[in-house]
């Protein structure tokens, strides 16, 4: 039921590998998860909370129990173990118990021989709501009735503060904060809801081994975490339930957290049939967390000359109704929040709030995206206040190796700043197209809106980092486990979560150079055979994995050597360097590192913009990234691409949109994603300096692209229009002036 | 569900006046959203895919008759400028392979792409039952948002319009490039007079006419005559404006 890779013939570490799954994928012949399908197998189906906020006062069953086809009516009170649940604090119900506290909470479940049925029976389901006056803004949420009285994120080392609804408070003082310089700039900036967007919707399957405990073949992005918060909920030991990785249709960070995974195994349990939940587009957009809205206020003060001497910094994320990542964002905005630029002094105030709005968690950029926005517009801010060029302005204060982080850690790993932003500026930006033009090639594409009437050209920059894997303590490591045969060929396994970012071709091409043969195999990612590799998340996989099968593979040989030949089998844990908790009163690193590592990108964007009409065209897009070390060219400029595409959907169009927490645009007819005619061509440059740390020098790539997109986009866009522009997605009304 | 498949047009009258619960269905690019979010469950869906009395078009005595399973993709290749250059801001290619002219005047939304260019070429619309056959115009058949005067036992036959089209286009605003459901639109029609018609920015699509003389203040009429509101895809005050842009841009383009 899951993939395996192939074997490919070719491919060590830095060598151009195709995907193995590339082909399938456009031909539609690869499995998703939804398309998983077993003997005797029921459908699922969620009903869902229709307010923002509400008491639930009753449920009444009977006539959903009565409906044609139906196994299984199941509330909180059919939850066999903890009814919470959580990624990092448990503070979520697996059903709502007494109260529903967002749009879309999931409050029964339905299994039955048919989806429809299930759907049908759903509605005859009689859920007795009394309405509450939903907490939609963010600003004052501090003020309400806490939504979470029992705190469930205070009491794990981060600073206590005693007002209601918070879900993590930090303050970063570096230097001395109240310093003055020459010029000051200030700005306040919006960000609103991004959705991940995935195309393929949350789905997997459930099949009851028959002796109480539960295979899961689902869309992940971490099997081992999942098993952790799913076995805890069913009342089992955690080797009773195995996760088995089903084909991802895209991630992003959205699937982080649960999402139908204790759901579909409560039916099969109960029922004992396997039991299939996938959920339609409309429920997706309100099954997974969103990426958080920001309100970002700012101020940097600067010497004549354009040295940055103090930043000043209030970040305010809304949270929604869950913890999810939550306070791991809350810190991420807060080391990020002055950009890749040396800063003696700042002062840095990252809060993050429980509404009732939509639960927001991990989705790619983390935290670095609002704060790369505003800090970006700032420096373009401060460059026009200094007549200074805004490259140079960037450069003179490019961070570099050994520079110190506001939370005062040391960077010991690389960081070409300079390099990127250099590499960057000198890449030749493509003239003006003459008039007249196919409309496809103007600002409204084929809404055929100008031939050239209105349409102002600007180039923009930006500039991004953001770190590498787990910070703050977190102890993070990947298995990698590898079998040797007598006749030389060789399995690995390892749970990576392939998530179509190219870690299973990762581990392969590691696997190969290592063992010194193209006949290696991967395994199907699972819970069953091999330890946890943590998270396809915070662009660790692929340094993880690296470091993971380097070493099983190094440790496989020295086996066989010491055993004279015949098989083996080697299992070995790769963690990278430890990190250590932020001060909780100071914001400062308690260690040598909070953050494992470092990548920047710089990113130059072409915009022609129709001032009066507010449309976009972009039309080239030239990067520079910081890799360590491309493990396969070939997937990091698909990285790179892909990443530019989703910041440029935050930058003009993607946006949840709610009222009073209701999402009111919960499909691709209103939620916007760019189409190939909003997306330009990319020029992509790879900047490798191996980092000392990795194994082979590595770094993430999937996230600095999109850390930065945004902010080169939107700074084309303040080129073109004169603008401020300090809101994304930016609207139409934005440029027009309504 | 039950699903209806007439091989003739005689059958499906028939049908439709047994079955007047059926949902009439063509290329489904509206019916299957509504079912696919489970926000209609029709008794039966009527297929008129297998009628060729529905397909393509035809010029008879200086009017051009659009038969009802019009694809967009084939009004593309109509000689109405401003029709096929909406139909070509419809969807992607698969869309307009499907979704017909038909389909459009059924569902009557404002948003309706194809229904500006069609007002300012003079539309009627030829509807028929086992009553007989009846026509109207467009402005009168589109009653309120996603409403016509359609009965229950009819369906639509096609849609005739001016075959001399004089200076016409299309344009229309959406957030993104390509695939987007229209913010505001604009059909202008330059033949003796202007006439100007609006989508997205009212109950029904606005039809706005003026002589030549007008042209300078014919964006400001255009707009004054739009009943705009705010909603998930723009607000009031942009549709307005946009209106007064396009309608601008629209005259340089057909008075050039």
């Amino acid at each position: 039921m899951s993939t395996t890779a192939p074997k490919l013939e070719l491919g060590r570490v830095g060598e151009i590998v195709p995907r193995a799954d590339g082909i399938p994928k456009v031909t539609g012949e690869f499995a998703y998860s939804s398309d998983l399908n077993a003997a005797g197998m029921l459908w699922g189906h969620t009903l869902r909370s229709p307010h923002s906020h509400a008491r639930i006062t009753g449920i009444d069953l009977s006539a959903a129990l009565a409906a044609p086809g139906v196994h299984a009516v199941l509330t909180h009170e059919d939850v066999p173990g903890e009814k919470l649940y959580g990624l990092e604090f448990q503070d979520q119900p697996v059903l709502a118990v007494d109260r529903v506290r967002y749009y879309g909470e999931p409050v029964a479940l339905v299994a039955a021989e048919h989806p429809e049925q299930a759907r049908r029976a759903a509605e005859l389901i009689r859920v007795d709501y009394e309405p509450l006056a939903p907490i939609a803004d963010a600003e004052t949420a501090t003020e309400q009735e806490p939504l979470h009285p029992d705190r469930p994120t205070m009491g794990h080392g981060y600073r206590d503060d005693p007002r209601p609804n918070i879900v993590r408070s930090l303050v970063i003082r570096h230097g001395d904060p109240d310093v003055e310089a020459d010029v000051s700039v200030s700005g306040v900036y919006e960000v609103g809801i991004q959705d991940q967007a995935f195309l393929g919707p949350e789905s997997g399957l459930c099949v009851p081994d028959g002796e109480g405990g539960v295979d899961v073949y689902v869309a992940t992005q971490w099997l081992h975490v999942d098993r952790d918060q799913v076995a805890p909920c069913l009342g089992l030991k955690p080797e009773q339930v195995r996760i088995h990785l089903a084909g991802v249709g895209g991630a992003f960070g959205g699937r982080e957290d649960l999402s139908m995974q204790i759901h579909g195994s409560m039916l099969a349990l109960h029922t004992n049939r396997p039991v299939k939940i996938v959920y339609n587009r409309e429920e997706s957009f309100v099954g997974h967390i969103h990426r958080h809205p920001a309100k970002i206020w700012m101020e940097h003060r600067a010497t004549r000359d354009g040295k940055l001497v103090n930043v000043r910094v209030r970040i305010l994320l809304d949270g929604g109704a869950y913890a999810s990542s939550s306070t791991a964002v809350t810190s991420n905005a807060a080391s990020f929040a002055c950009g890749p630029y040396q800063v003696d002094n700042a002062l840095i105030e990252s809060l993050c709030v429980y509404t009732n709005n939509p639960p927001c968690g991990a989705m790619r950029g983390f935290g670095a995206v609002q704060v790369c926005f505003a800090h970006e517009a700032q420096m373009d801010k401060l460059a026009a206040a200094l007549d200074i060029d805004p490259i140079e302005l960037r450069l003179l204060n490019a961070l570099q190796s050994g520079d110190t982080m506001p939370t005062g850690q040391t960077i010991a790993g690389t960081l070409p700043v300079a390099e990127v932003i250099r590499r960057a500026a000198a890449l030749p930006v493509p003239e003006q197209e003459e008039l007249p033009r196919d409309p496809l090639r103007l600002p409204g594409g084929s809404g055929n809106t100008t031939r050239g009437e209105g349409v102002k050209r600007g180039v923009g920059f930006a500039v991004g980092f953001k770190n590498i894997g787990y910070s703050e303590g977190f102890d993070d490591y990947t298995a990698a486990r590898v079998r040797l045969d007598a006749d030389g060929s060789a399995e690995i396994h390892c749970a990576a979560a392939e998530v179509g970012q190219g870690v299973a071709g990762v581990i392969l091409q590691v696997a190969r150079t290592e063992l010194g043969t193209e006949d290696v195999t991967l395994a199907p990612h699972t819970t069953a055979t091999v330890g946890s590799a943590g998270s396809a998340s915070a662009s660790r996989m692929t340094w993880m994995a690296s470091g993971a099968v380097r070493d099983a593979c190094r440790a496989a040989l020295e086996e066989r050597d010491r055993n004279g030949g015949g098989a083996v089998d080697v299992e070995r844990i790769y963690r990278h360097p430890r990190t250590s908790p932020l001060d909780p009163e100071t914001g400062q690193t308690t260690g040598e590192r909070s953050h494992v590592a470092y990548a920047c990108a710089a990113m130059r964007v072409v915009a022609e913009v129709d001032v009066e009409l507010g449309l976009t065209r972009i039309v080239w897009i030239g990067t520079a990234q910081d890799v360590g070390k491309a493990v396969n060219p070939q997937a990091v400029t698909g990285q790179i691409e892909g990443g530019a595409a989703q910041g440029l959907g935050l930058a003009l169009m993607e946006e949840i949109q709610t009222r009073d927490g209701l999402i009111t645009n919960a499909s691709f007819t209103d939620y916007l994603i760019p189409t190939t005619l909003d997306m330009p061509p990319v020029v992509s440059e790879l900047v490798e300096h191996p980092d000392p740390d990795a194994p082979y020098g590595v770094k993430g790539v999937g996230e600095p692209p999109t850390v930065v997109s945004t902010a080169a986009v939107v700074s084309a866009l303040r080129v073109a229009t004169g603008r401020e522009l300090t809101r994304v997605p930016v609207r139409p009304d934005d440029i027009v002036g309504l | 569900m039950d699903v209806l498949t007439p091989r003739t047009l005689d059958e499906a009258l028939r049908l439709k006046s047994e079955r007047p619960d059926a949902l009439p269905i063509q290329g489904g690019t509206d019916v299957m959203v509504e079912l696919n979010f489970d926000r209609a469950r029709p008794p039966a869906l009527l297929n008129l895919n297998e009628l060729a009395e529905l397909r393509g078009w035809s010029e008879e005595n200086g009017r051009i008759r659009l038969a009802a399973g019009l694809t967009y993709a084939e009004a593309m290749q109509t000689p109405l400028p401003a029709l096929a250059e909406a139909s070509r801001t419809v969807g992607g290619p698969q869309i307009r392979n499907r979704g017909t002219i038909g389909g459009n005047l059924g569902t009557s939304s404002p948003a309706g792409d194809a229904l500006p260019p069609l007002l300012v070429c003079g539309a009627q619309v030829r509807m028929a039952s086992v009553r007989g056959e009846r026509t109207l115009p467009l402005a009168e058949f589109v009653t309120g948002v996603k409403r016509n005067v359609l009965a229950d036992d009819e369906l639509i036959l096609a849609v005739d319009v001016d075959a001399e089209p004089g200076r016409q286009t299309f344009l229309k605003v959406g957030p993104r490039n390509a695939m987007v459901i229209s913010v505001v639109s604009l059909a202008l029609r330059v033949d003796g007079e202007l006439t100007a018609s609006f989508g997205s920015a009212g109950p029904v699509p606005g039809l706005v006419s003026a002589p030549l003389e007008d042209a300078e203040s014919f964006p400001v009429q255009v707009a004054a005559a739009a009943a705009p509101i705010d909603d998930v895809r723009g607000t009031a005050a942009y549709r307005r404006h946009a209106l007064r842009v396009l309608t601008k841009r629209a005259l340089e383009r057909c008075l050039a």
